[in-house]
């Protein structure tokens, strides 16, 4: 099991590697000047030109300049256009907002996913199978901007309700409890419009997973021994299924983390993706850059961890 | 119950793969319905282009604006109501088809080339090659997609070619990964180690051997793109950078209507069921197609 | 000597999206208590489905069962309801298969397994750890599992080929039922152990006065096991009696081809035969 969590750390090391010359390249290759923020006017003087180059490294090599902005990234040099506060400073104080959305909204991703899945594959093949899966393409196909506002603009004008931001402000609340569960309240509604694609996904590959398990020899066994249908399914079945399901878990965080984007722009929540779009609208490409790689750096742990935790539950792995 | 015909089957009793797939395709009654809401959506966007393209256009001009005429309910003269211009939502809907699909299809077109040439340099050099080339996937699917979809948008200025371009670049994995596995695995049969043995140059094994066997699984998921693409640039549009007005998508027509959405409900529930509806009949078309295709014994 | 057992004409068919193809034409047998019934036959002749259809085993969708009549201590098991049916399975006719690396569920100890296996269908065995481990490891010794008080915390994949088949035996056999299906159940295994499980298996089953029911396709190691042999090819039952009898003096020219098959020490022939596809028989 060591040697297996070594190999997967020093495989993760090389692809933050990577990553980081990816988002590297974003900002110097693109076509136009160089670092595209600071657009050298005409007007500006040649002397002008040259202090900016040298500021911004340019008239070094590729790789030193990298190397530079790899210094600037850690050490919280670089700097925002906006109002020229480091930028991972920014980007850290929207970490926990984001962290507890994505984490909120894969978990009700997971176990709804998981019952849709175990019932479409119980009744495979049935009326119940096809209803399932047509729901669970519909919830993929549907955009998360749209079904947001449907949800935001049916709330507060028929119901009054309070959903933007994370808590509800003018509010006296009565009690400790009634504080949080309107923190909670804030946070399940977004949440759950931004599991609604990755629950449908997961349930579609529970059910293959599910499906591919019954023709497994022990299943047979297991009916042979005279045990219910349901213990077969829940009990043999579903453990043998549900490691792919976490290993899912990292394919769903790149979709889930995009997502937060929009919704969280809609519902006025202070996380990462919010901080992005209003980068991306103010071209504040600094920020963008080192978001980019922040959220490629949690993708990456992400999966870090489902790979792990894979390896947890598979006693075949954890014995080698 | 199933429903049994009468008659056995004979051994010798063959049909091909294809006729086999194509058949069962079209025993799910649900393909036949998503096929027909794509052939709707497809004619409806071509034929509208067609009729743009000699000047005429049907119901009216998506482009000309009517202030008294803005924001107004579904009626028999604006079957989906007007727009905050007085633009005739319909029309708008109608062109805003043409720009989906287009990007859909393009976008798909551009992320195969890539994810096919990578792929099968992984898969079928393998070793250090292949190592170096995955590790890169590996890598770029790190990245939250859409967002760096956006990024580069953001960077790169918003227009068809960019956005077209920007989403093959970051979605060519899935189907890179898929054609370095089928690689990896037909460079090993009997037929193309006999092909080497016979002296078979590599372009030719690749392009007679291995690709018509691989073709099929490597089509019907790199299809899977369409409806992703769709719903992309349908994203992209409502924050703004999609295709820019006064071009209209679907997208744009919702981010335009947005301040008017208490009460215009039109502009944000048409064109939303539209990209709903378009991105749904591709998944379930596809997931009719792989269904056919599966093999049970 | 009582019926245990009576299959009367089973007929079996697999449906597919193109019609039906028939497995079982027509299949007829019997089997009395504390016998050994073996059924032979080359792979494809329906010997794994009959065996299956007694207690309806096989996934339906796809199967058929299109007629006939399986007795079972004087109930028709294809007639019965879900839930008498799951009575009768594990705790009166138990199966072992052929592959036991993939009976096995990869996730649970094999303790655990058993345990379910004498919770469902061992009344007699108070719940206790310790009374369940006890029975677990008397029965994992009994098939010749040494030290299998260390044993009973492996996970399946720990185990050999041979010791993986001894515990389904442990398995099948704990729940004390009055038939044992035992489809190929050396076939994946070595020569040497396959001699091993076979001399295992009748050992238990005098000790426990159980009727087996033993599908193969070799004719060579049902002597001295099996009272009565059936032989199916195709679908059907080509020839059925007593296997002294019909290793003395097969009558119909598919059983003849069949023994002829077997390799005898001393045999003098260069070639060893093979049955051509008899078509029309």
């Amino acid at each position: 099991m060591t040697s297996f969590i070594i190999r997967r750390l020093a495989l993760s090391v090389v692809l933050l590697f990577i990553i980081s010359i990816i988002s590297f390249f974003i900002v110097t290759l693109t076509p136009g000047s160089p670092y595209p923020w600071g657009e050298l006017n005409p007007k500006i003087s040649p002397e002008v030109k040259a202090t900016f180059r040298k500021k911004f490294h340019l008239d070094q090599p590729l790789p030193t300049q990298y190397a530079f902005i790899m210094r600037d990234l850690f050490t919280g040099n670089l700097r925002s256009i906006k109002d020229d506060r480091p930028v991972m400073s920014r980007i850290l104080e929207r970490l926990p907002a984001t962290l507890s959305l994505n984490f909120t909204a894969i978990l009700i991703s997971l176990s709804f996913g998981t019952l849709l899945g175990v019932y479409a594959a119980r009744y495979a093949g049935h009326w119940q199978d096809m209803a399932s899966s047509f729901f669970a393409f519909l919830f993929i196909a549907l955009p998360g901007f749209w079904i947001s506002y449907i949800v935001a603009i049916v709330l507060v004008k028929n119901f009054g309700v309070p959903i933007l931001g994370t808590q509800s402000y003018g509010i006296a609340f009565p009690n400790e409890l009634a504080v949080i569960l309107d923190r909670i309240w804030h946070l399940l509604l977004p949440a759950s419009i931004l599991a609604l694609g990755g629950f449908a996904a997961q349930s579609r590959y529970l059910r293959a997973t599910m499906i591919e398990t019954t023709r497994e020899g022990y299943i047979r066994t297991a009916h042979a021994k005279g045990l219910s249908e349901e213990v077969v399914l829940y009990k043999h079945a579903l453990r043998n299924s549900i490691r792919p399901l976490i290993a899912g878990i990292g394919m769903l965080l790149p979709a889930m983390i995009s997502g937060s984007v929009v919704i969280e722009t809609i519902f006025a929540y202070p996380g990462m993706g919010r901080l992005g779009y209003e980068a991306v609208l103010e071209r504040d490409y600094p920020t963008l850059v080192a978001l980019n790689f922040v959220l490629a750096a949690l993708i990456l742990l992400g999966n870090l961890i489902s790979d792990l935790l894979y390896a947890a539950v598979d006693p075949r792995v954890r014995l080698e | 119950m199933t429903t049994l015909t009468a008659k056995t089957i004979q051994a010798s009793e063959t049909e091909t793969p294809g006729t086999r797939i194509w058949r069962r395709f079209w025993a799910q009654p649900i393909a036949l319905i998503s096929v027909i809401v794509i052939l709707f959506f497809a004619i409806t966007a071509g034929g509208t282009a067609i009729l743009s393209a000699t000047g005429h256009h049907w119901p009216c001009d998506p482009n000309t604006t009517n202030l008294e005429q803005k924001l107004l309910p579904p009626s028999p003269q604006h079957w989906l109501g007007t727009d905050n211009l007085g633009r005739d939502v319909l029309s708008r809907m109608l062109h805003g088809a043409g720009i989906s699909l287009t990007v859909g299809f393009i976008a798909v077109a551009v992320s195969l080339g890539i994810g096919l040439v990578v792929g099968a340099i992984a898969g079928y050099f393998g070793g250090l090659t292949d190592q170096i080339l995955m590790r890169s996937v590996d890598a770029l699917l790190c990245f939250p997609t859409f967002f760096l979809i956006l990024t580069a948008v953001a960077i790169l200025g918003p227009s068809m070619i960019n956005i077209v371009v920007v989403i093959g670049l970051v979605s060519w994995t899935g189907t890179a990964r898929l054609v370095r596995g089928e690689f990896l695995t037909l460079r090993e049969t009997e037929y193309v180690k006999g092909a080497r043995v016979l002296g078979q140059g590599h372009w030719s094994i690749i392009t007679r051997h291995i690709l018509p066997n691989a073709a099929a699984p490597i089509l019907v998921t790199a299809v899977l793109g369409i409806p992703d693409a769709i719903l992309t640039e349908a994203g992209l549009s409502f924050l703004g950078f999609g295709v820019q007005p006064p071009q209209a998508t679907w997208g744009n027509i919702i981010a335009e209507g947005k301040s008017y959405l208490l009460d215009a409900w039109w502009l944000n529930l048409f064109p939303g069921l539209a990209i709903l509806l378009a991105a749904l009949s591709f998944y379930l078309a596809i997931n009719a197609l792989q269904e056919a295709a599966e093999n049970r014994s | 000597m009582s019926t245990m057992l009576e299959i009367k004409n089973l007929k079996v068919g697999f449906s597919s999206d193109i019609g039906l193809s028939p497995a079982l034409h027509g299949v007829s047998l019997s089997l009395n208590k504390g016998e050994t019934l073996a059924i032979v036959g080359e792979s494809g002749s329906g010997k794994s489905v009959t065996a299956l259809s007694i207690t309806r085993l096989l996934p339906s969708p796809p199967a058929v069962y299109q007629g006939g009549e399986i007795f079972f201590e004087g109930q028709d098991l294809l007639k019965a309801s879900d839930a008498e049916l799951r009575r009768v399975r594990g705790g009166r006719i138990a199966y072992i298969f052929q592959e036991p690396s993939t009976s096995l569920n990869p996730v649970y100890t094999i303790r655990s397994q058993i345990a379910e296996m004498i919770q469902l269908h061992r009344p007699d065995v108070k719940k206790t750890t310790h009374d369940q481990d006890a029975e677990i490891i008397r029965w994992l010794d009994a098939v010749g599992i040494n030290e299998p008080a260390r044993r009973l915390h492996d996970y399946p994949h720990q185990l050999s080929g041979g010791m993986q088949q001894r515990v389904m035996i442990a398995m099948a056999l704990s729940a004390r039922p009055d038939l044992l299906i035992a489809d190929e159940p050396t076939t994946g295994l070595d020569v040497t152990i396959q001699a091993q499980i076979l001399d295992k298996l009748r050992e238990l089953q005098r000790e426990l006065g159980m009727a087996v029911l033993l599908i193969t396709h070799n004719f060579a190691i049902i002597r001295g096991l099996a009272q009565n042999v059936a032989v199916m090819y195709r679908g059907e039952v080509v020839e059925y009696g007593e296997t002294e009898q019909i290793l003395h003096s097969p009558q119909h020219p598919y059983t003849k081809a069949l023994i002829a098959c077997i390799p005898r020490l001393g045999d003098k022939r260069r070639r060893l035969p093979t049955i051509e596809s008899m078509r029309g028989i």
